[in-house]
């Protein structure tokens, strides 16, 4: 299987992407922004086409937009962190919000999807199953690369981010009175969160992005309490997700990569719910 | 696509303009099913809004893609996979949530449900074969080819969502505002949020047939937050936005009609608009109010 180019460049590309997005999806389960994530791996879809109608780059619209959506989130949620909850009566994640703001970013998708068709005749379709599904095994030795170098700035910059973030997203109040700038901590998050999008969307596509985000972060969640443990936890299950995936579609041709790698990360999941059901790990 | 209409025009005379839309029966069957469908996600979007469930229903939106790929992979009628893929992603979230304790914890499995149930329509999809030529259509609906059996078929399913909310409207109100004091008072909390998970599923099902699972949301989102910007009152702004989605849906079809762009593209776009003046109104009126009581009273004459 790794005599072939095409599967070690996915397994290069994906390792990376996939760590990226555990380790983020771990903050983004802990500050209950999952369906901010959601959103920004939707917003991916317009900027992609935006940038295909204007003859650009795919990529330079796909992190412009994400990267872009992502500040909007942050400014416009009043730095909302859900941790406190439904029942104690805090405003979980302004999900209004960030439903007007993505179906109007949806909207200018098919406008741009409309556009795209009439200027070229044909493509548009392709182009948007490719931003939409990803093609992991469609990608070029240098994109790979790319991907992988952008999967490892990704990783380092949480890393940097990562202490102060974990305290502004479990003590928010406490963090601001010493003096941890919160509301600054979540609009860097989310922009980072938005070149994981985008670096995602081209490996697994914006909408199974969620998948990867999702499942190992809120798997390892659910397994191990102690902070440092969990998001290790959460890096290793995502990498072995894609790795479980590749090989998976590799050794059955009609299974796309995306659905594998996704249908890994949620037998991830579900078997972290039958090993500790209930109420999970954390407080 | 329909048949194009031998060129239509846009002119000042809006009668004629109106006259020259519903001379076309697929236009007619649009305006029909749209209105129909816009009834039945305005009611399940307030409450969705209400109940701060807008990852749940953009989640059983999703679901109309793998339905709709399975549906055409088993070579039955696409509603049935609609239908069928909405209730079993309602009873999934249903089942999540009422298991999970933390909320966090909650929007993490709905993002899981929807991702797998993304990743089932997309290999549906490509073990079909040739459909990925028509992706385009299964994303974004196609409003303008609704047939006359649909639009009773869309009917109906308005009628049931109207129904269901106004026979439990009162205790699911009650146990979405406050579910400690709700259960305490021995209202069926976890029946109650499953039941109307389930609706918003039956709605969901309806709406994305016309306006394909990315729309949806557009129906089911900025109505209901564009009336509940205008006002606090209940039943007052479940009456605005079952009104503003009806417009919304109407003119966007009407505008697509006279343009080369989707009315899916028109519809969330006039939605969107719709939301943004709902929000200048809210902000702009306490100004005004507060300067009419303030001074002499042709004040409020004058800010008008």
């Amino acid at each position: 299987m790794l005599g072939h180019e095409y599967v070690r460049n996915a397994l290069l590309a994906g390792s990376f992407v996939a760590l990226a997005c555990g380790l983020c999806g771990w903050f983004v389960v802990l500050r209950g922004q999952v369906f901010a994530g959601d959103a920004l791996g939707h917003v991916a879809f317009p900027g992609a086409l935006a940038a295909a109608a204007a003859g650009v780059d795919e990529r330079i619209g796909l992190f412009a937009a994400t990267i872009a959506a992502g500040g909007a989130i942050a400014l416009l949620g009043r730095g909302a962190i859900a941790a406190r909850g439904r029942a104690s009566g805090a405003e979980p994640a302004d999900d209004t919000t960030i439903g007007v703001a993505f179906t109007a970013i949806l909207a200018l998708g098919v406008f741009f999807l409309t556009r795209f068709s009439l200027g070229s005749g044909g493509g548009a379709g392709i182009v948007a199953a490719h931003t939409l599904f990803g093609s992991i095994f469609g990608l070029s030795a240098g994109e790979a690369r790319l991907a992988a170098a952008i999967g490892a700035a990704v990783v380092v910059l949480l890393a940097l981010l990562g202490r102060p973030l974990l305290f502004a997203s479990v003590a928010p109040e406490i963090a601001g009175a010493r003096g941890v700038p919160t509301r600054l901590l979540g609009f860097a998050f989310l922009a980072l969160l938005g070149v994981v999008a985008a670096e995602a969307s081209q490996a697994v596509g914006a909408l199974l992005l969620l998948g990867l985000l999702a499942g190992p972060a809120a798997a390892a969640h659910r397994l191990l309490p102690a902070a440092g443990a969990s998001l290790a936890l959460a890096g290793a299950l995502a990498v072995g997700s894609l790795w479980g995936g590749v090989a998976l579609a590799y050794a059955i041709p009609s299974l796309p990569p995306s659905t594998a790698v996704v249908a890994v990360a949620t037998g991830v999941y579900a078997l972290a719910r039958l090993v500790r059901g209930g109420g999970g790990a954390h407080r | 696509m329909p048949a194009e209409p031998p060129a239509p025009e846009l002119s000042w005379n809006l009668a004629h303009d109106v006259a020259q839309v519903l001379e076309y029966h697929f236009m007619v069957n649009a305006l029909l099913g749209g209105g129909a469908v816009a009834v039945a996600a305005a009611l399940a979007g307030w409450m969705m809004l209400v109940r701060r469930e807008a990852f749940a229903g953009h989640t059983l939106g999703m679901m109309a893609f793998p339905g709709a790929a399975a549906a055409a992979l088993a070579g039955v009628a696409a509603a049935w996979g609609y239908l069928s893929f909405c209730a079993a992603g309602a009873l999934a979230i249903g089942a999540l949530a009422a298991r999970g304790r933390a909320w966090r914890e909650e929007t993490a499995g709905i993002g899981v449900v929807q991702a797998f149930a993304l990743a089932l329509g997309f290999l549906f999809v490509s073990l079909y074969g040739g459909v990925l030529g028509d992706l385009e259509g299964l994303l974004f609906g196609n409003l303008l080819g609704v047939s006359d059996g649909q639009v009773a078929e869309l009917a109906a399913v308005a009628l049931a969502v109207a129904l269901a909310l106004f026979a439990a409207g009162r205790p699911l109100l009650f146990a979405s505002v406050d579910p400690h004091a709700a259960g305490a008072a021995g209202v069926p909390v976890g029946r109650l949020s499953a039941g109307f998970l389930l609706v918003l599923g039956l709605a969901v099902a309806a709406t994305s047939q016309v306006t394909g699972p990315l729309l949806v949301f557009a129906l089911l989102v900025m109505p209901a937050a564009a009336a509940q910007a205008l006002t606090t009152r209940p039943l007052a702004s479940l009456a605005a936005s079952v009104a503003i989605a009806l417009g919304v849906v109407w003119v966007g079809l009407g505008l697509s009609y006279f343009s080369v762009y989707p009315p899916g593209f028109y519809v969330a776009a006039v939605a969107f608009a719709a939301y943004v003046l709902a929000r200048i109104l809210a902000a702009v009126r306490p100004r005004l109010a507060a300067r009419g009581r303030g001074s002499r009273p042709p004040a409020v004459v004058e800010a008008l």
